[in-house]
C-alpha cells in the first residue's frame, strides 16, 4: 500500500512531492474502474447488505410524545423503560436470539427458547424479525395498562401462532408444550409426555363452545370473562412498572 | 436471579399474562412493592468524588453491595448520599460494571487493591470480561508467586497420607524435600561427573611404558577404569530402577526423554559385557562406547537451564529449520560459483562442488581455516561476497531463537501455563454455581415461603414486613413468576435429588405391575417417570411445532433414565389409569397451598441444583430411543408416577 502523506511536509517547500494519499488515489480512474469491476458481482446484494447493516446498527425510536399518545404509560415510565431497553440493547433492536437468551435466564431449570420464540412473534407485530422499542412498549402497554379485553386479545394473539384468527389444537399444543418445557425435567409430579396434550384437551373443552375444533376470539373472550379465576389473575401484574 | 437481566424482569412478568387463560389453578399473590418509588438518582460519594446513577442501574445486580440493602449501612442522612471510604479510581470500573454489565480490569491498578475493592463491593472476579480476564489472571498469578516465594519453607511439609512410593517419587522430583533426597541428588550428580571424567581421561595418552609407545590411559589401567565404569553403571542402574518403581505412571515414565537418556547411558556397558569375546563385533562395540557420552545429558536433571535449552531448541524447531535450509541453499549456490570460478586456476583445491562445500561453510561461518583459498580474482570476489552473506544469513534467525529462549526461561520461572486450563475450568464452575444458585434459591425460598404463609396467617403486620424485607424485591418477584408457571402447569419445581428419588420410587413400586401390551409408537415415545426425551410431533396433523427442536437436559443420571426408557408406553392403558390418577391429582391440587406444605415437609436439605447454564440450554437433542420391548430385565414402567406421587403426598399429608 501507499503511505499516507507524511505530516511533516511543509507547505512552503518549492517542489511539492506528489501526494500519494488515499484521496488522490481514489480519483484515479484506473482505481475506480478496478473497484467498480470487483463490486459488479452483486450490486443489489451489496447495497441491500449495507442497508441491512445500517438498519441493524442503530434504530431510533419515535418521539416521546408520540409514544405517550400511543401507549398508556406516563412520560417518566416511558423514560425509565427506554433506559432499561437501551442499556440491554444499545442498537435499539432486539433480535430473536438475544430475546431468547434474555428470557431463558429467568427459567434456569427448563428450556424457555420455544416459548420465547412465540413471545417474540407476539411482540414483533410487523414480523420483521426484530423488536423495536415501539413494539416493546406497545406490547407492555396492553399487558400492564390495558383493559381485560385487550389483554385477552393479546393472549389470543399469542396462542394463534399463524395469526389467522383461530386457535387450533395443534397451535395450542405447541404453546402448551413450550410452557411445559420451561418447567424442565425436575418437577413434582413429573411431567408426563401427554401432560400438555391433556391440558390442551381441558382447555378446548372449556373454550370451544360450538365444538368445531377451533377457538375463535369471541369464544375465547366470552369464556374467559365468565371464569372468575382467570379474570382475577389478569389483574395480577397491574403494578409491575 | 440471573445477573444483568433484572431490567427485563418486569417484561417477563408482564408476558406471564399469556399463561393466565390456560392455567387451571388460581395464581399466587404478587409480592407487594411497598416502596413504590419512581426511579431516582442516587448519589454515591466515594472519598469525596461524587458519582450519580439511577437506582435501577444499581438494582440490576441484587447480590452485590450496591444492589442490595447493604448499602443502607452507608447512607448519610444529612447529605442524603451514600458515602464509601474507598478508592474512587477503582470505584469507576465497579460502577461501570453496573452500567454496562461488563467488569473491566484497569491495567494500572494494583492487583491486590483491586481484589479488595471487588470483595468489598461483593463482586466476584470471575465475571471480569474476556477482554481483561487474561491480564487479571496473569497479574494475580505473579502476585501469588511473589507471595509464595516468601513462604517456601512451609510448602514442603510432608503431606500426611503419602505411601512409600509417592514419597520416593516426590524425593526424586524435588530434591529439597528431605535430606535423603538431597543426598541422593548429590551422589548421582557426583557419579555422573566421575563417569564423564573417566570417559575423557581414558583416551588421554598416559605416558609410555618400557616396551610400547604412548597408549591411552584406558588401555594401561584397564582394570581400574573397568571398576570405575562398573561402579558408575551400577549406581545408574539402581537409580533407574528406583525411579521406575516410584513413577506414578510407569508407561509414561518409560517414554519420557530422561529415562531414554538413562537407558542409553547404561546400555553400552551391558552390551559390552555380553559381547566381549566376539572379535567381529568389537568394532561395533567400540562405537557403542561413544554412547557413553550421553551420560552427560543426565546432568539435565540437575540443571534447569539445560532443560530449558533443550525445550527451547524443540520449540524453535521451525526457526532452526529455516536457518538450516537457508544455509544449505547459500552453501550450494556459493560452492557452485566458487567451483566454476576456480576451475581455471591450476593446483586448485576446489576439485569438485562437494569439495567446495567445505570452503563455503568455513567462510560463511567466518571461520576461515585457510586450508582452501581462492586464487583467481573472480574467486576472491565471490569469496568475499560469500563471507558477507554468511554473516547475514546466520544473524537473522538467531535473535528469534534467543527471544524464544528468554521467553521460555521466564515462563518457566513462574507456574505452568498448563494450570491456566484448570483455572479456566474452575472459573466456569464457579460461574455455574453462582447461576445455579438462582434455581436453588427459588426452591429454598419455596420452603421459606411456607413459613412465610404460616406466619402470615396468624402473624402480625410487623412480622410480615420483616419477612418480606428479608428477601429482596427482585428475588421475590422472580420467584413469584416461577410460582405462576408452576400453577399454570400444575407441576412443581423440585431439585435434582428429589426428582431422582421420585423416579427410583416409581421404578420400584410399579415393577410388579407390568403391562403385557406394548402398543404402537406413533404416539408419545416410551417414557418413564415422565423422563423427557425429544418428542417429534405426537399428532399427525401438527404443522407448526415440528420446526422447533426441543432440547432436553443432560441430567447427571442419564444412564438411569436411559435404562428406564427401554420400555414402551401403552397409551390406552395409561390414559385410563392416568385419568384416575388425574382425579386424585386434582384433588390433591385443589388445595394448592396444602400441596406445597406437604412437599416442604418431605423435602430434603437442598443440594445445589445442577442447572445447565445458558449454553447448556441448547444441549443436543436426544433422538427417540429405539424401543426394546424384549428387555425383561429393565422394569417396564408406565407413566404411573402420579400414583406414586399421590402415595407420597398422602403419606405425608398425615
Amino acid at each position: 500500500g501507499k503511505d499516507p502523506n507524511p505530516i511533516g511536509q511543509t507547505e512552503g517547500s518549492k517542489w511539492q512531492k506528489p501526494r500519494l494519499s488515499r484521496k488522490s488515489l481514489m480519483k484515479c480512474c484506473l482505481v475506480k474502474w478496478i473497484i467498480a469491476s470487483t463490486t459488479q458481482q452483486g450490486p443489489g446484494k451489496d447495497s441491500s447488505d449495507s442497508d441491512l447493516e445500517l438498519s441493524m446498527v442503530r434504530h431510533q425510536p419515535e418521539g416521546l410524545e408520540q409514544l405517550q399518545a400511543q401507549t398508556q404509560f406516563t412520560r417518566k415510565e416511558l423514560q425509565s423503560l427506554y433506559r432499561g431497553f437501551k442499556n440491554e440493547c444499545p442498537s435499539g433492536l432486539v433480535d430473536e436470539e438475544t430475546f431468547k437468551t434474555i428470557y431463558s435466564q429467568f427459567f434456569p431449570q427448563g428450556d424457555a427458547t420455544t416459548y420465547a420464540h412465540f413471545l417474540f412473534n407476539a411482540f414483533d407485530m410487523d414480523r420483521n424479525g426484530s423488536i423495536r422499542f415501539e413494539d416493546f412498549v406497545l406490547g407492555l402497554s396492553v399487558l400492564l395498562r390495558g383493559s381485560v379485553t385487550e389483554k385477552l386479545r393479546w393472549a389470543f394473539n399469542l396462542y394463534d401462532i399463524n395469526k389467522d384468527g383461530y386457535i387450533t389444537k395443534e397451535e395450542m399444543l405447541a404453546i402448551m408444550t413450550s410452557i411445559y418445557d420451561m418447567m424442565g425435567r425436575c418437577t413434582l409430579p413429573s411431567v408426563r409426555d401427554d401432560s400438555p396434550f391433556e391440558h390442551v384437551e381441558k382447555f378446548f373443552q372449556k373454550m370451544d363452545r360450538n365444538r368445531d375444533g377451533v377457538v375463535t376470539i369471541d369464544e375465547f373472550i366470552e369464556t374467559c370473562q365468565k371464569d372468575e379465576s382467570i379474570m382475577a389473575s389478569m389483574q395480577l401484574f397491574e403494578n409491575v412498572i | 436471579m440471573a445477573t444483568g437481566v433484572a431490567a427485563w424482569l418486569p417484561f417477563a412478568r408482564a408476558a406471564a399474562i399469556g399463561w393466565m387463560p390456560v392455567a387451571n389453578c388460581p395464581m399466587p399473590v404478587a409480592p407487594r412493592d411497598n416502596s413504590k418509588r419512581q426511579d431516582e438518582l442516587i448519589i454515591l460519594n466515594v472519598s469525596g468524588r461524587r458519582f450519580q446513577t439511577w437506582r435501577t442501574t444499581l438494582d440490576r445486580y441484587p447480590d452485590t453491595l450496591l444492589g442490595s440493602s447493604e448499602k443502607d449501612f452507608f447512607y448519610n442522612e444529612e447529605t442524603k448520599e451514600y458515602f464509601f471510604d474507598r478508592d474512587p479510581d477503582a470505584f469507576r470500573s465497579i460502577l461501570n460494571f453496573y452500567r454496562t454489565g461488563k467488569l473491566h480490569y484497569p491495567r494500572h491498578e494494583c492487583i491486590s487493591a483491586y481484589d479488595e475493592e471487588l470483595t468489598f463491593f461483593g463482586i466476584i472476579p470471575e465475571i471480569i470480561g474476556d477482554c481483561c480476564y487474561e491480564e487479571y489472571k496473569d497479574r494475580k498469578r505473579e502476585n501469588l508467586e511473589r507471595l509464595q516465594d516468601d513462604q517456601e519453607e512451609n510448602k514442603d511439609m510432608k503431606l500426611p497420607n503419602m505411601n512409600f512410593r509417592e514419597t520416593m517419587w516426590r524425593a526424586f522430583e524435588n530434591p529439597h524435600t528431605s535430606t535423603m533426597a538431597l543426598v541422593f541428588y548429590y551422589v548421582t550428580g557426583f557419579f555422573i561427573a566421575i563417569s564423564v571424567i573417566t570417559n575423557v581421561v581414558e583416551t588421554v595418552p598416559c605416558g609410555s611404558t618400557a616396551n610400547q609407545k604412548d597408549m591411552p590411559c584406558g588401555e594401561r589401567y584397564t582394570v581400574a577404569f573397568f571398576c570405575m565404569d562398573t561402579a558408575c553403571v551400577m549406581i545408574f542402574t539402581v537409580e533407574y530402577l528406583l525411579r521406575l518403581f516410584a513413577a506414578p505412571s510407569r508407561y509414561r515414565f518409560m517414554r519420557s526423554v530422561m529415562s531414554i537418556i538413562d537407558v542409553v547411558a547404561i546400555l553400552p556397558y551391558y552390551i559390552g559385557l555380553v559381547m566381549t569375546n566376539n572379535e567381529d563385533v568389537s568394532g561395533a562395540f567400540v562405537t557403542l562406547r561413544v554412547f557413553r557420552v550421553f551420560r552427560i545429558f543426565k546432568f539435565s536433571r540437575h540443571s534447569q537451564g539445560l532443560r530449558i535449552l533443550g525445550y527451547t531448541l524443540k520449540s524453535c524447531a521451525s526457526e532452526l529449520g529455516f536457518l538450516l535450509f537457508s544455509l544449505t541453499m547459500a552453501i550450494i549456490i556459493f560452492a557452485t560459483v566458487m567451483f566454476y570460478a576456480e576451475k581455471g586456476s591450476s593446483s586448485s583445491k576446489f576439485t569438485s562442488i562437494p569439495a567446495s562445500f567445505w570452503y563455503t561453510i568455513v567462510t560463511m561461518t567466518t571461520l576461515g581455516y585457510g586450508d582452501m583459498v581462492p586464487k583467481t580474482i573472480a574467486g576472491k570476489i565471490f569469496g568475499s561476497i560469500c563471507s558477507l552473506s554468511g554473516v547475514l544469513v546466520i544473524a537473522l534467525p538467531v535473535p528469534v531463537i534467543v527471544s524464544n529462549f528468554s521467553r521460555i526461561y521466564h515462563q518457566n520461572q513462574r507456574a505452568d501455563k498448563r494450570r491456566a486450563q484448570k483455572v479456566k475450568k474452575a472459573r466456569l464452575a464457579r460461574i455455574r454455581i453462582a447461576k445455579s444458585g438462582s434455581a436453588s434459591a427459588f426452591l429454598l425460598s419455596k420452603r421459606n415461603g411456607v413459613l412465610n404463609e404460616l406466619l402470615e396467617l396468624k402473624g402480625t403486620d410487623e412480622d410480615e414486613q420483616k419477612l418480606t424485607r428479608s428477601t429482596c424485591l427482585i428475588e421475590s418477584q422472580h420467584h413469584h413468576l416461577l410460582h405462576c408457571l408452576e400453577k399454570t402447569t400444575a407441576h412443581e419445581f423440585v431439585d435434582e435429588q428429589m426428582y431422582e428419588q421420585n423416579c427410583l420410587e416409581t421404578a420400584l413400586q410399579t415393577f410388579p405391575s407390568r403391562s403385557p401390551t406394548i402398543s404402537s409408537h406413533d404416539s408419545s415415545v416410551g417414557t418413564c417417570c415422565g423422563c423427557r426425551i425429544k418428542r417429534n410431533t405426537p399428532l399427525p396433523n401438527a404443522s407448526t411445532p415440528s420446526t422447533h427442536p426441543i432440547p432436553t437436559h443432560q441430567g447427571p443420571l442419564q444412564e438411569l433414565s436411559a435404562i428406564h426408557i427401554q420400555c414402551a408406553d401403552p397409551p390406552s392403558q395409561t390414559t385410563t389409569r392416568s385419568n384416575l390418577n388425574l382425579k386424585t391429582d386434582d384433588s390433591s391440587r385443589i388445595n394448592c397451598k396444602g400441596g406445597r406444605i406437604t412437599t416442604a415437609i418431605i423435602s430434603l436439605p437442598t443440594p445445589p441444583a445442577l442447572t445447565p447454564d445458558g449454553d447448556g440450554l441448547h444441549g443436543p437433542p436426544q433422538r427417540r430411543p429405539p424401543p426394546a420391548p424384549g428387555l425383561p430385565a429393565a422394569p417396564s414402567i408406565q407413566t404411573t408416577t402420579s400414583s406414586a406421587s399421590t402415595n407420597i403426598v398422602k403419606v405425608s399429608a398425615l
